[in-house]
């Protein structure tokens, strides 16, 4: 169970999207997330997802690991689907107690799915692509102009940075703590919800206590190398932008336009 | 009674970029009543090995009989006795005083027994058992928090919240680390203590070579996952390859043993405690040599 979270977990390559500057890749993907957000037509939202499969294809990410970062998110899926299905109006196909599912409902809830889908995969591949510490680079480099407006860029980086950096530690410690009330007889598996919310007790106050100690012992260890805040702070491997990032930039500025202009053109509208 | 494990492998994240093996094919008897200790050096599978004995992980392939019954249970029926059978394994994980959670000692103490159903009376009654055998006042302690606790009480508390099991078995993994010297001859006078008197059999894991030749009657030491050897210490300690191949030190005194035997001086090849050393040299010492 706890080995399905994928969140920030990096796949080492070799490939043109894992040599991209992370401010490339984190610019193309609030475009291409705009993108996603804005057109509602059958054939762009073709466009987007063999967009979308051949960065799958170009990063080497296995397949399998792909589908594991949506799996936490079936339920939402599967609950916004049906949603659409019963609540848009139209021909009904079946009716349930005061709800009618309809052929347009189906339809809309499989692209609003979709559209959930493709958001989730790209962001997935961001992070699959990009080590945390580039990515936290990133985001500070593309918040530092806002530093003039009292915007904390370097503190929000760096809190980012240690969340991530912890997760990993944190999962295998509740996998620790876990096996060892398990072995005095605690069952995380059965029993009423209430007795299950109560199993959760042994294994919370433990989880707290050690990340509060861990909380300490960073801070100490991190004062103790002059740690001061971002001020006049330098980067051992300062990001740069090369060729392949122009390269990506234009090629993802024409896929946009070309998506612009097609987009009144082909197929039609889905919804308003 | 055995705990006896039949080619044993571990896949960890099978079907993965990530899958990494930890154990393979890992054969062992483990005799009720011995004292086994685990040797090998960081990631060589000893914490995966130990996580098999009490059936919190399954075998990839191979499998875990408790008493002849296999701890991976198929169907409602068998997977009620492997968990009943699994219950006879008592486990100390590494820093065991860091999954207490309950607001005072004896409370934590019955968190095992009050899991297994019990009678009130029945687990006050564990509870103190349990305590006197870690050495911790009843009276004096039952109502402390164990947050309020040194290191080495919190972790008689931890390791008294598992014997409130009365488990046949208790597997330990590094009971020791992290104490201070006292605290580290305290716990394994007790644990030697649990061995003879309360005839529970001990598995332990340990970095320490003079705590193996000392204690346990026989060593399994891994490397890589896999078996290099199981056999009593002392035999073990004398084959340098073994110890060489699993990353591991000889106990100091052994160390001291073969550089006098090179230097021509007669020490017998069974001598690896300090006492036993001490003995020989003033032995020939006497002998005028």
């Amino acid at each position: 169970m706890l080995s399905d979270i994928t969140i920030g977990q990096f796949f080492p390559g070799d490939t043109f999207l894992h040599r991209l500057d992370p401010r490339t890749k984190l610019i193309a993907l609030i475009f291409l997330m705009v993108a996603i957000f804005v057109f509602h037509t059958f054939g762009v939202y073709t466009a987007l997802t063999v967009f979308t499969l051949a960065l799958v294809f170009a990063s080497k990410v296995p397949f399998g690991m792909i589908l594991r970062s949506l799996k936490p998110l079936l339920w939402i899926l599967l609950f916004t689907f049906f949603i659409h299905v019963f609540s848009t109006p139209g021909e009904s196909l079946l009716h349930l107690w005061r709800f009618d599912a309809t052929l347009e409902g189906i339809e809309r809830g499989a692209f609003i799915s979709l559209r959930l889908i493709l958001l989730i995969v790209l962001a997935s591949l961001l992070t699959f692509t990009t080590s945390p510490l580039k990515l936290t680079d990133a985001m500070e480099a593309l918040l530092s102009p806002l530093k003039r407006f009292g915007v904390p860029a370097h503190e929000l980086a760096m809190m980012m940075t240690i969340a991530l950096r912890f997760v990993p530690t944190l999962i295998e410690e509740t996998d620790r703590i876990m096996k060892a009330q398990e072995s005095r007889g605690a069952d995380f598996s059965e029993g009423s919800l209430m007795a299950r919310i109560r199993a959760v007790i042994p294994v919370l106050v433990p989880l707290f206590l050690s990340a509060f100690r861990r909380a300490d012992d960073l801070a100490l260890a991190m004062e103790a190398r002059c740690y001061h805040g971002g001020e006049g702070r330098t980067q051992m491997k300062a990001l740069s932008f090369h060729r392949l990032d122009g390269l990506a930039f234009v090629f993802t500025a024409l896929f946009l336009i070309i998506l612009t202009i097609s987009s009144g053109q082909l197929g039609g509208v889905l919804w308003g | 009674m055995a705990i006896v494990l039949q080619d044993v492998s571990y896949t960890y994240m099978a079907n993965t970029p990530l899958e990494r093996q930890a154990l393979s094919g890992i054969s062992a008897v483990i005799q009720e009543g011995s004292f086994t200790a685990i040797a090998g050096h960081t990631g060589s599978g000893k914490s995966t090995l130990l996580q098999h004995l009490n059936g919190l992980i399954h075998p990839t392939s191979g499998q875990v009989l408790m008493d002849e019954v296999n701890l991976q249970g198929k169907g409602k029926a068998e997977r009620r006795r492997a968990k009943a059978a699994a219950r006879q394994v008592g486990m100390v994980f590494q820093y065991p005083e860091q999954q207490l959670f309950e607001e005072t000692v004896e409370k934590d103490i019955a968190f095992g027994p009050r899991n297994l159903g019990l009678s009130e009376e029945e687990i006050e009654e564990r509870v103190q058992s349990a305590m006197e055998l870690m050495h911790l006042d009843y009276k004096a302690f039952k109502d402390v928090s164990p947050f309020a606790l040194s290191g080495g009480q919190m972790r008689r508390v931890a390791i008294a919240g598992v014997l409130a099991l009365r488990p046949k078995y208790l597997v330990l993994d590094e009971p020791t680390a992290g104490l201070d010297p006292r605290g580290r001859r305290k716990l394994t006078e007790t644990i030697t203590r649990l061995h003879r008197e309360e005839h529970v059999t001990i598995i332990f894991v340990s970095h320490n070579m003079d705590d193996i030749v000392r204690l346990a009657d026989r060593v399994l030491v891994l490397a890589h996952g896999k078996l290099l050897a199981y056999a009593p210490p002392q035999e073990v300690f004398q084959d340098s390859r073994i110890l060489e191949e699993a990353g591991l030190q000889p106990p100091e005194a052994f160390k001291l043993a073969d550089e006098l035997r090179q230097a021509g001086f007669d020490i017998p090849a069974h001598a690896m405690l300090e006492e036993d050393i001490v003995s020989s040299i003033l032995r020939l010492y006497r002998q005028g040599r």
